[in-house]
């Protein structure tokens, strides 16, 4: 067959522990990839996924080595290739676009030089040609004057330019096989989408092979001809994308789908449990076993082999696969939210101003901000006792901004933040009394930077009681158990340090330690962007949990459209530091909507190949909220006339309760919306 | 839940801690050099008078500048006294103060630099100038006029030393400080209300404490070259107290026709300060500071 590019052979890799034992990080990996197809890599952290892929460009990691298998490209084994044999394919032949290209790209040289770097490397062209070849290259990437980009620096550019500028970068050699390790991952929802719609583009422009590495099967669903899902160093199922996600006959697949919130479904997601096993600690059976809904006494003592099942195209490495050939994926059940919210109002923000802005010597001196153009501006928010509301937006929205004044972090400019309606929480940390800081507690993005990982798992949750409550001794320790158990995570957890922990383990400790305070309201920041898609499901579920048990009012920051719609009560949609739209999640998710929920909402990917998602705006980045008009008049696509930029758009109610802040009356809005 | 015993690891003692990490540092060539050496150095400091074969001040004459004979290892120097007595007696001094020196420079230097990397702002900017001014003064002057106001007694030596030399790892506590800083951990601990001192203590201190401590290691092989330079120059050590700075100064100018009486003090300090660098890399690479070096699991 001559239409395979690359032919992965038996692969196993791995690296030899402390003790001496080999432990495998791939096991025995057989696939091929064929001219033209772009195939999806998915699985969780630690799958080895990225492991895979960059083998296949004959790069193992250091610590790790080949045990068995081969790499073939053009039929000559890239892993046991000499590195001068092994540059001349890199980047001629096979291209990698890294996950973050903002470190990826050298940061003191111009964007064209870099790419000139690349076409001196990879192609025999000369100095004018390789001009012209450069913004033939950044026209091709869709970047906007490509004369002028090919001067800048990389910091000038945005996250989603940058990774544009990669992309180019990987083409400059025409490679046959493109490798990208998560290029979307750190990008806004917009962002990604035009990135991936861009990909896809170049896949049929060019015929380029891709490997498209990512954790997020939305993404994928958007890419890929087929996809490989892999669990624990072993390929798990493997087939046409279409039927992978729309019948996954793989128990892991088939529960990873279910527990990945939609859009199109209001409610929290069924979760897995258990997390991944560590490698190395699979000794016999099947590696998902612990996890798997299907499993019965043989697979717990014999692993099951990847398996060709001819009429469905598709391999799977499991015994009790029949059992789901016919089970759908449609039947994804959810847990339908009690909402328990009353009409006392907890939090009151009135407009409220927060800026970064550097201080003049004279405001420093008379301790004030003076700033035309804060970074937020006019929040207006009731939140009430035992809701959950949600904060979304893109990155540099503010919304984590405002938690950060809600939490005493920053100070306010201007405005009032009330508790309970009659504290003032406007002040900074220093100003507000230890109650005041017991009542609103965090959880934040990443449990590895917000758990010191020199404390045990023990010293992490005693330091709110031992603060709050003065607690010591015995019954310190009860009530560390206690928390332990109420996050579902047992005793013995106490001695542990975070780096024992799986990442949603980590979790869980944070948001324990979050409860420990009993607080009134907790401030959720991004608390499930860090964790795998099988976790992050069991995660909101325990959240929920928790505040039905409590009582507690959640904030909740997130860009996750669909995990805010599963998890939130009211939504408030932020652009620049400016509130958009204003409503309860069902509504703010139908339309009419304002036009940057609508640009929001249409980029959400879904993992469904039929769903593919509706570029409405721009995807550019504005450093600074505009000086007058409304916050979204750069990149909206339905601006009425000077209005827009002159006038601060008027609150809109609609039927159903939601505030639209927009120029446009309601009706229009509706019409050209669908 | 299971988990493998090799990813299995439970609160240690402080002591097992230390002997693990003492381990590492044995496994690599480099570390297990350096530390034979250091502890070659201290023991001997330990038991250099009891084995010293010669009276260390005992002057004759008639032995002068002798060259190495099975009686005197080292030969003799210019005063007739045995040169390999007053070799291993010669780091006692210098070991001792810098030693305590560096104790002095840690303490000071690091919890001044956490503390400004903690509360930033204005403290931050004046202390931070304050350092800059100090260590814009050639140190060795500076020292020179303590010494010649107050005198070289250990009580003015160990304090001085420790502070000239604390000024740079101020700046190192500062930068690791900074580091841990605008991690997610310690704003937590803000938000909640906890002390400055409590996040110095509970927070701070349990992740910066690797990258001080090495630098004050690295800064105990320098303190030692400074406390020998000097003696060199005859305002460390005073006479007859052996000390190796003062036997290079002593015997350079016969040096052509008796080297012995160089070499042996110039290998005396310069094996230590090897030894003493040798082990602070190692030092660091066991508790993965050096990244470069870092175990993949």
């Amino acid at each position: 067959m001559t239409d395979i590019i690359q032919k992965v052979k038996n692969l196993s890799i791995g690296f030899r522990s402390k003790k001496g034992e080999e432990i495998l990080i791939l096991k025995n990996i057989s696939t091929n990839i064929k001219k033209g197809e772009t195939v999806g890599i998915v699985g969780e952290s630690g799958s080895g996924k990225s492991t895979l892929a960059l083998a296949m460009m004959g790069y193992v990691k250091h610590g790790l080595y080949t045990i068995e298998g081969e790499c073939q490209f053009n039929s000559s084994n890239l892993l046991k290739m000499k590195s001068k044999d092994l540059e001349k394919i890199r980047g001629r032949k096979i291209a990698m676009i890294p996950q973050n290209a903002g470190q990826a790209l050298t940061p003191n040289l111009k964007i064209g030089y870099q790419i000139d770097e690349a076409l001196q490397l990879h192609s025999d062209l000369n100095e004018k040609e390789r001009e012209k070849k450069i913004s033939e290259l950044l026209n091709k990437v869709r970047l906007p004057s490509p004369e002028t980009i090919a001067l800048r620096y990389p910091h000038e550019l945005s996250g989603g330019q940058q990774q544009r500028v990669a992309v180019a970068m990987a083409l400059a050699g025409t490679p046959d096989l493109l490798l990208l390790d998560e290029p979307t991952t750190g990008l806004d929802v917009t962002t990604q989408a035009h990135v991936l719609e861009l990909l896809n583009f170049i896949a049929k422009d060019t015929g380029t092979s891709m490997v498209y590495v990512s954790h997020d099967l939305g993404a994928i669903a958007q890419v890929s001809d087929r996809i490989i899902v892999m669990y624990s160093g072993e390929i798990v199922l493997e087939g046409p994308s279409r039927d992978i996600l729309k019948r996954p006959i793989h128990p892991y697949t088939h529960g990873l789908l279910k527990s990945i919130p939609k859009l199109s479904l209001a409610g929290l997601p069924e979760s897995m449990p258990g997390s991944q096993p560590q490698p190395g600690t699979i000794q016999s059976g099947c590696s998902f076993f612990d996890r798997c809904n299907f499993s019965d006494e043989n697979c717990k003592n014999n692993s099951p082999k990847l398996e060709f099942l001819k009429d469905l195209n598709t391999s799977v490495r499991c015994f009790n696969y029949e059992k789901l050939v016919n089970e759908s994926q449609a039947s994804q059940t959810v847990n339908k939210i009690k909402n328990k919210s009353q009409d006392k109002e907890i939090l009151n923000l009135s407009e409220v101003s927060i800026s970064y802005a550097k201080q003049k010597l004279l405001d420093q001196i008379f301790n004030r901000i003076s700033d035309d153009n804060p970074t937020v501006k006019d929040i207006n928010i009731n939140i009430k006792k035992g809701e959950t509301i949600a904060l979304v937006g893109e990155s540099g929205s503010g919304k984590s901004t405002i938690l950060k004044s809600i939490a005493g972090l920053l100070r306010t400019k201007d405005g009032l933040i009330r508790f309970d309606e009659n504290r003032n929480l406007s002040s900074d940390l220093k100003e507000r009394d230890p109650n005041d800081l017991r009542i609103i507690q965090l959880i934040f993005q990443n449990p590895d930077e917000s758990l010191n990982p020199n404390h045990t798992v023990e010293e992490i949750i005693a330091q709110p009681l031992k603060l709050y409550f003065g607690l010591k001794g015995e019954e310190l320790k009860k009530n560390i158990v206690d928390l332990l158990q109420k996050v579902r995570l047992g005793e013995f957890y106490t001695s542990r340090y975070p780096r024992q922990l799986s990442g949603g383990e980590k979790q869980r400790v944070a948001v324990a330690r979050a409860f420990a305070a009993k607080p009134d309201i907790i401030l959720c920041d991004e608390v499930t962007s860090a964790l795998d898609v099988s976790v992050q499901a069991a995660v909101l579920n325990l959240l929920q949990q928790l505040k039905e048990d409590f009582g507690t009012t959640y904030i909740f920051v997130s860009h996750d459209l669909a995990v805010v719609r599963a998890i939130s009560d009211r939504v408030a949609v932020l652009y620049q530091g400016r509130l958009c739209e204003v409503g309860p999640s069902n509504d703010v998710y139908k339309f009419p909507s304002h036009p940057y929920t609508e640009v929001l909402l249409g980029a959400v990917l879904e993992p469904d190949p039929d769903i593919k998602p509706k570029l409405v705006a721009e995807d550019i980045v504005e450093e600074r909220p505009p000086e007058k008009g409304c916050s979204f008049q750069g990149r909206c696509s339905r601006i009425v006339g000077d209005i827009c930029k002159k006038e601060i758009p008027p609150w809109q109610l609609t039927d159903s309760g939601n505030a639209i802040r927009c120029h446009i009356p309601i009706k229009e809005l509706q019409k050209e919306q669908f | 839940m299971k988990l493998d015993n090799i990813y299995k690891e439970e609160k240690k003692s402080a002591v097992a801690k230390l002997s693990e990490i003492i381990i590492t540092m044995a496994s690599r060539p480099s570390g297990l050099i350096g530390l034979s050496i250091l502890i070659f150095h201290i023991i001997l400091a330990f038991i250099s008078p009891y084995i010293a074969p010669h009276d260390f001040k005992a002057i004759d004459p008639t032995l002068m500048l002798q060259a190495p004979s099975a009686e005197y290892w080292f030969g003799t120097d210019d005063l007739g006294r045995d040169v390999f007595t007053r070799t291993i007696l010669g780091g006692r001094t210098a070991l001792t103060i810098t030693f305590f020196g560096s104790l002095i420079a840690l303490l000071w230097g690091g919890l001044l630099g956490i503390f400004c990397g903690l509360v930033g702002g204005k403290i931050d900017d004046v202390v931070m100038r304050i350092v800059d001014a100090f260590l814009s003064i050639p140190w060795i002057l500076a020292m020179l006029l303590i010494v010649s106001l107050l005198g070289t007694s250990t009580e003015v030596l160990i304090p001085a030393l420790g502070f000239f030399y604390g000024k740079g790892i101020v700046r190192v506590a500062r930068a690791a400080t900074h580091d841990v800083i605008a991690k997610d951990f310690i704003v937590s601990a803000k938000a909640r209300g906890h002390s400055n001192f409590s996040i110095i203590w509970n927070e701070i201190i349990p992740n910066v404490r690797d990258a001080i401590l090495v630098e004050g290691a690295m800064r105990w092989s320098w303190m030692l070259l400074g406390f020998s330079s000097l003696s060199f120059l005859g305002f460390g050590v005073s006479p007859p107290t052996p000390d190796w700075g003062l036997m290079i100064s002593n015997a350079r100018g016969l040096m052509s026709f008796a080297y012995w009486a160089v070499i042996a003090p110039i290998v005396g300090l310069s094996s230590l300060i090897i030894g003493i660098n040798l082990t602070a890399d190692a030092f660091a690479k066991a508790l993965g500071i050096d990244r470069s070096t870092k175990a993949p699991v």
